[in-house]
């Protein structure tokens, strides 16, 4: 591992070796055309993890290997990553919500007036993750919230799962109390990975289109934490559920009403192969507007980048900001009927499925668009470059936020804001840790 | 002169009758009692107190909107003695070939009908109707068995009847020139060429900004969108008809189209729009139709299937079922060339006091009808309305893709304009594609008989859309197809 092979010095070693050197070795465990096809458009060669290489797709299971302590593993400066290697900090749901409320704390001490709070003691610019507990750890805080508003539905999920799978909803404490008392572990200190749920309030007011919830699948691509610099892929989709909404009690147990993770709703009856149950964020924004107006739902979108950008800063202070690394996020955002959109999690791992064609020219051109960023020119990478791409190879992507361009003199930022970015609106907040470059586009 | 003035006076003693029965009129008669109340009013003056008092609160506007609706729609009467065929479609041909048309139709219904020995009505056992009631808004999870119904007809067989059409009174006796007419539809109507079209869209020209275009990121909004977004919000405070209308002749803005489309079409929902609707929706539930099978064929098959337009299937039920039964409707048949389908009731065939109009509204749908709703449901989002909007865009513009007329915006003029204009600017490409046996007419046809819903992006179709209401005719249908088969 990390070894390096020398060719024997016969000529034809030397001429393979002249050949080969120029071109990308690539190594992944996730077996997706999308990928692969990727890969291969670029003369890329294909190795193993046991060659050299310089390019390899991970899967999540893989990354926590690599970084281990117990394996010293040590990248060299001509390999990259497509995982951080404390993504988790980011995608765990439970450590997700407690990096976001370390990060308010920390900046309501700060005084900052990002951290302003309205008479209701709710921030002002920093509520977009809806109330959440860890259990069994928070057993008692979450009893306490629960019964100040007892008719209301709270979700469990399971920490480490994804698909939707263990997701559940509940109404009544009894569903739980059973679930912590059953529990075999001995007291509710013991946290193992497996059992470890959050239960957050159920946002039961999704806004609805055509009787229907859905929710937001955006992607976003970071290259690093410090300085932040993010993009955000312009093709998200919308995820429709198959039923009708309801909000009734006795349809609870339906996870074809409540979940829209496709790996659910393509077992409903009324799954369709042809539109998979996808709109794209376009169509969203052409009803929105037409519907609701053009400064409503330029807000909205404004505030789905911002509560992306601020998730980002919440965990950029721990997370382990390898210059080997970048990663391209999942974020799955619901929009209620007020029109606030709220977080629900971010994938580190986001399908590369495809369960439509429209699906899967997506996707291949998502990961076309990130790998002309993490890797510049398809070259062999050198992790020491300065992960500033030019803005020619961003295809889909925008610049979400950049913290170093936003911290450049004031005069400086303006210059660049103005230059063909279509900036949003006259936001009456005031960001000051840096400002969103994108907001509002076509 | 004299003609003229007459003429002029037919049409307002017509529209004057028309208005007269409608709720304008009674709002109006009330405005004008309740305004006597007023200190302004005085008893001498009254005619022209009154008259300013309507201008002030607005009614005269509705009342201008209401008659710029009717002349909108209105076909100027060609001659006093003309009998109300004439109306309908001056051309004893294509009347002629209309009338078999619906004769092929009607016995295709009724032979689907006898085979599968459905009644073309029946009403519905109680159960049934509350059923159906607790399902209204998720008509499309039902599954019932529709894999013996078969849309009675599709575009193409509708083709082929066009291009059979012949006027018996030509004689194109010259033998084959440049001039020769090299495409499908072989009937010698009027249709207009380039310079009269650019006349005809002049605010489309390369000089005025338009919407789709010149709003794109590259533009600087400040050049067009943003006074462009002005005047339409400017337009909609005045709650002027015909302004709208020019104005959207260079796009909408997105926020404002559903609010100008309603003021073009002179929609408004009234409480007794609402109650009217409703109404519907109970006869919906009283009787079954067999239509409603082809209708909800027609949308399992085309709208359910749109990547844009799936998730608004149970709007599509809601609008289409009760437009079936909607006999206001059948008003549109004074100056369609199609007359709507008549049925006898059981054992009664040809005594006319036993006919009734099948379906209702006089229209039976065909495969891709209910993607005229389709894009509709991007705008509005309440039911009334939408059914209120679909039903006049129908009644104005859709009637006519699908019937056989001289009209300069009926389909055979459309496919005529359409053919013309490419083979005099395109040749090469015309004659090429016939070479290889890809007459354009049947590339295009099933484009512009949808008016083209389900081919186009929903934003560029709402933009074509515009257009069609500010010009207030189909002629763009046939110029828009021009730039998209090469």
């Amino acid at each position: 591992m990390g070894g390096r092979f020398f060719f024997v010095s016969s000529c034809l070693g030397r001429f393979y070796f002249a050949i080969m050197a120029g071109k990308v070795k690539w190594v992944t465990d996730i077996e997706k055309s999308v990928l692969i096809n990727n890969f291969e458009k670029r003369g890329w060669v294909q190795v193993t993890e046991n060659e050299d290489w310089n390019f390899y797709w991970m899967s999540v299971q893989t990354i926590r290997n690599v970084f281990s302590v117990e394996t010293g593993y040590r990248l060299s400066d001509d390999q990259i990553v497509n995982h951080f290697p404390n993504h988790y900090e980011l995608t765990r749901k439970d450590l997700m919500v407690k990096n976001i409320k370390r990060y308010r704390k920390e900046l309501e001490k700060e005084g900052s007036p990002l951290a302003e709070k309205d008479e209701n003691g709710k921030y002002l610019y920093l509520d977009f993750v809806p109330v959440t507990y860890m259990l069994p750890a928070d057993y008692n805080l979450f009893v306490e919230e629960f019964r100040k508003s007892p008719s209301s539905t709270w979700i469990m999920k399971p920490c480490g799962k994804a698909q939707g799978k263990g997701i559940f909803l509940i109404n009544k404490l009894s569903q739980i109390k059973k679930w912590s008392r059953d529990s075999k572990t001995s007291s509710f200190v013991t946290q193992s990975t497996k059992e470890a749920y959050v239960i957050s309030l159920y946002i039961n007011n999704p806004l609805l289109i055509g009787g229907r919830k859905f929710d937001l699948r955006l992607y976003v691509l970071v290259s690093t934490y410090r300085p932040l610099r993010c993009y955000m892929y312009k093709l998200g989709f919308c995820r429709f559920c198959t039923v009708k909404y309801t909000p009734s009690t006795s349809e609870l147990d339906n996870m074809f009403v409540h979940l829209t993770n496709v790996a659910i709703q393509k077992h409903g009856e009324d799954y369709n192969h042809i539109h998979g149950g996808k709109w794209t964020v376009n169509n969203l924004r052409l009803y929105l507007e037409s519907t609701r107006g053009k400064e409503v739902t330029g807000k909205l979108f404004d505030e789905i980048h911002w509560i992306i950008v601020q998730s980002l800063k919440a965990v950029a202070p721990v997370m382990n900001n390898d210059k080997h690394c970048f990663e391209c996020y999942g974020y799955d955002i619901i929009i209620d009927d007020k029109l606030k959109p709220w977080l629900i999690e971010v994938n580190a791992s986001p399908s590369l499925t495809s369960s439509t064609a429209n699906d899967r020219i997506l996707k291949y051109n998502l990961i076309n668009d990130t790998l002309n960023i993490a890797v510049p020119n398809g070259e062999i990478p050198d992790c020491k470059w300065n992960k500033s791409p030019p803005k020619e190879v961003l295809g889909n992507y925008e610049i979400l936020y950049d913290e170093e361009l936003a911290q450049g003199d004031g005069a400086d930022r303006e210059l660049r804001s103005r230059q063909g970015q279509s900036l949003g609106p006259r936001g009456g907040r005031s960001r000051d840790s840096g400002r969103t470059v994108l907001t509002t586009w076509k | 002169m004299l003609q003229e003035e007459s003429d002029l006076s037919l049409v307002i003693a017509q529209i004057v009758q028309k208005l007269k029965g409608s709720n304008l009129y009674a709002q109006l008669e009330r405005q004008a009692w309740a305004s006597l109340q007023r200190p302004e009013i005085k008893l001498e003056s009254l005619k022209e107190d009154i008259k300013e008092f309507f201008k002030i609160s607005g009614w005269e506007k509705k009342l201008q909107n209401a008659v710029y609706s009717e002349l909108s729609v209105f076909p100027l009467p060609s001659h006093p003695a003309a009998p109300p065929e004439h109306l309908k479609e001056p051309l004893v041909y294509m009347r002629k070939a209309q009338g078999s048309w619906e004769k092929r139709i009607l016995k295709s219904l009724n032979s689907m009908c006898t085979e599968l020995s459905i009644p073309l009505a029946r009403k519905r056992p109680v159960g049934e109707q509350k059923e159906l009631l607790n399902k209204w808004n998720e008509m499309g999870t039902d599954e019932p068995d529709l894999s013996l119904f078969r849309p009675v007809y599709a575009p193409k067989d509708f083709l082929e009847v066009l291009i059979n059409l012949r006027n018996p009174n030509y004689e194109n006796g010259d033998s084959l020139s440049f001039r020769t007419h090299l495409g499908l539809i072989q009937v010698p109507l009027k249709v207009k060429d380039i310079p009269e079209l650019k006349e005809f869209f002049v605010e489309l020209g390369l000089t005025t900004g338009q919407l789709g275009i010149d709003d794109s990121t590259q533009v600087p909004p400040e050049l067009f969108e943003n006074e462009h977004v002005r005047i339409g919000q400017k337009v909609l405070a005045e709650q002027d008809s015909a302004a709208a209308q020019q104005y959207i002749r260079q796009g909408s803005p997105t926020a404002l189209r559903a609010e100008l489309w309603a003021l073009i079409l002179n929609i408004s929902s009234q409480p007794e729009d609402i109650l009217y609707y409703e109404q519907l929706k109970t006869n919906v539930i009283q009787h079954d139709l067999l239509v409603d099978s082809l209708i909800y064929k027609d949308v399992k098959l085309t709208a359910s299937n749109d990547d844009y337009y799936f998730v608004f299937e149970d709007y599509l039920y809601q609008v289409l079922l009760c437009f079936s039964r909607d006999t206001s409707v059948l008003g549109h048949f004074a100056y369609n060339s199609a007359s709507p389908p008549k049925s006898y009731i059981r054992g009664k065939l040809g005594l006319e006091e036993y006919a009734v109009f099948y379906p209702p509204n006089g229209v039976i749908p065909f495969h891709g009808f209910s993607m005229y709703v389709a894009p509709l449901c991007f705008l509005y989002h309440e039911p009334s309305k939408l059914y209120q909007i679909f039903r006049e865009m129908y009644v104005r513009f859709f009637f006519r893709l699908h019937s056989i007329s001289s009209h300069p915006s009926g389909i055979v003029s459309l496919c005529l304009l359409f053919e013309t204009l490419l083979q005099t600017y395109l040749p090469q490409l015309f004659y090429h594609l016939r070479e290889i046996g890809a007459q354009p007419l049947r590339i295009s046809f099933k484009w512009m008989v949808r008016a083209f819903s389900g081919y186009l992006a929903t934003d560029q179709l709402l933009l074509l859309w515009d257009r069609i209401l500010g010009y207030n005719s189909l002629e763009i249908l046939a110029d828009c197809p021009k730039s998209i088969v090469p």
